[in-house]
């Protein structure tokens, strides 16, 4: 479309020194650049935060970061309090490692379903199912962990029903999504004419799938584990109403432990700001907040890998 | 001609309602190159991915009619499309290596049919390379990325690569046709050499390379097969009035 060239602007408009085009252009700019320099100073500040409030406890608390890491003791209460979160750090890997590890073949598998075998039928049902599962509030999903899954253990299993395994199981549906709709995005930009190929010399649609499209995108679905993973790390609420809260290294996936995020929820409420219990929890804080940078700086390389 | 390698019988494909092929019948001779050439959408590519049965993976396709190989009517559903696949190699327009090493892609086809042995495998690796001049090319870096080659290089794996399940007849949907000059002339000088031993049907755009590579060539309008004949016929004296006007550019 050509607009006449002569413009039928008022004419102050066209002689000011600031027309409009130029007044939106710094308009939009300032706005951007105020809204990303605003983010920024928010991220620092709560890195700061954290970060200051988590030293603490070593620079003026007297407390050694190896017995933080690798102390098997939590009394922080006795006389001398004692800090050690090894428990919790294996609480926490335990069930995201475990919760991840249930969830990846699920995952994978609707995935591939969805792409390779019944798009219409994955599409339209099993995708918006999954994708429900991410919309349920973490506290509904520790309610019904609380009601189905710690009484089934309890009934068939030994121990309360409390544990690593009553936490992995809640996390486990909860990261499911994630790992499903990241799977699903990575088999959906296979190259076209990759499978072709191989149905071409004879394969089996499981064979290609198992010997060709795994193989390719395993970068990719990994990067959705390692998001899966990070999620069930950060997540609170549903793991501490399952796992029983004790402080301690269990012995087996069905004795009660405890998490960084579960203790911390725990413990915050009942101690004064300031005082020595309340900057170690800072120092969970601080070590959930070095995991997952651990995470995120994971994705990045596997995402590098998988674009060679 | 030689012993006829397969023929199809009244084949017509229907997506949905609309008809794509119309009744097709042709033979294809061992040891012989058949060009498939019309105008876009004339169902050349079509019949192509039909005669390995390739067009099962698009949903709602059907495909009537006979397609005849070795005494055996695969255009039906019993039939093991896996083995049929086997001897049917397929080559596309897009070079669409494996996104893996050289080697792990000629022995893709040879590991699903079973063959574990190292040696066994090493060998078919070099024969098939070899067979389309990319030996003495790659044979330093077997263990390299597929996708570091050339496009004209891909498209040679691809080749190489059906090839190691040992086909008997070859199926080229434009191999050349996303290839530089140079690349182009290698493909036609590999499909004079595997002539020798395959029979090779190519779909192409390119009339002069029509001329160039094949014994027969068959002109499809519209769904139809109007013209079959030796491929100096079709190119010097065509008995089809619209053969002639595709021929001499005055449409397609």
């Amino acid at each position: 479309m050509n607009h006449p060239v002569q413009s039928d602007k008022p004419e102050g408009d066209r002689l000011s020194r600031f027309p409009k085009h130029i007044r939106e252009e710094w308009f939009g700019r300032v706005y951007v650049y105020a809204c990303v320099a605003l983010l920024i100073v928010t991220i620092f500040s709560i890195v700061w935060f954290i970060a200051s409030r988590g030293l603490n406890p070593f620079i003026s608390g007297g407390l050694n970061l190896s017995d933080l890491l690798f102390g098997r003791q939590w009394n922080p209460e006795g006389e001398p309090p004692l800090f050690g979160a090894l428990p919790f750090l294996a609480g926490s890997t335990a069930t995201s490692f475990i919760a991840a590890a249930i969830a990846a073949p699920f995952g994978f598998c609707a995935a591939v379903f969805m792409t390779q075998i019944a798009p219409k039928a994955g599409r339209s049902i099993l995708q918006p199912a999954i994708e429900l599962l991410a919309g349920i509030p973490s506290v509904v999903y520790g309610f019904v962990g609380l009601t189905v899954i710690v009484p089934f253990l309890r009934n068939n299993f030994t121990g309360q029903g409390f544990g690593i395994l009553a936490g992995s199981l809640v996390l486990s549906i909860m990261i499911l999504p994630t790992v499903t709709s990241i799977s699903t995005d990575a088999l959906g930009t296979l190259p076209a004419g990759l499978k072709e190929g191989s149905f071409a010399l004879g394969a089996t649609r499981w064979q290609t799938i198992y010997r060709l499209i795994l193989p390719t995108t395993l970068p990719s679905l990994l990067t959705g584990i390692v998001l899966g993973i990070s999620r069930a790390f950060g997540e609170a609420l549903a793991v501490q109403m399952v796992i029983g809260n004790a402080p301690i290294i269990p012995k087996s996936l069905f004795e009660s432990a405890a998490t960084l995020t579960s203790i911390i929820t725990l413990e915050m409420g009942n101690t004064v700001g300031g005082s020595l219990h309340n900057n170690v929890l800072w120092s969970l804080a601080l070590i959930l907040l070095i995991m997952t940078f651990l995470f995120v700086f994971i994705v990045r390389v596997l995402e590098r890998r998988a674009k060679r | 001609m030689s012993e006829t390698a397969f023929y199809t019988k009244d084949l017509s494909v229907f997506y949905g309602e609309k008809q794509a092929i119309k009744k097709i019948s042709m033979d294809f001779a061992a040891r012989e190159v058949i060009a498939l050439i019309g105008p876009s959408g004339c169902g050349k590519s079509t019949f192509l991915r039909s005669l390995n049965r390739m067009n099962d993976l698009i949903a709602g396709v059907r495909i009537e009619g006979e397609i005849w190989i070795g005494g055996r009517n695969i255009n039906h559903p019993g039939t093991d499309v896996v083995r049929l696949r086997q001897n049917i190699g397929m080559v596309w327009q897009r070079a669409n290596p494996f996104h893996k090493s050289i080697y792990e892609n000629i022995v893709f086809g040879p590991r699903y049919h079973g063959i574990r042995d190292k040696r066994k495998l090493d060998e078919i690796v070099e024969r098939c390379l070899r067979k389309t001049a990319l030996w003495d090319e790659v044979k330093d870096r077997l263990n390299g990325s597929a996708l570091a080659l050339s496009g004209g290089q891909q498209q040679r794996l691809c080749i190489a690569r059906s090839l190691a399940v040992q086909p008997s007849i070859l199926l080229m949907d434009e191999p050349a046709s996303a290839l530089d000059p140079v690349s182009t002339a290698k493909i036609e000088e590999l499909i004079a050499e595997l002539k020798k031993e395959y029979c090779i049907v190519i779909v192409t755009h390119n009339m002069y390379q029509a001329a160039r590579v094949s014994d027969r060539t068959g002109f499809f309008l519209m769904g139809d097969l109007v013209e079959y004949d030796n491929t100096q016929k079709i190119f010097t004296n065509p008995s089809n009035r619209s053969t002639d006007d595709y021929i001499s550019g005055r449409f397609g």
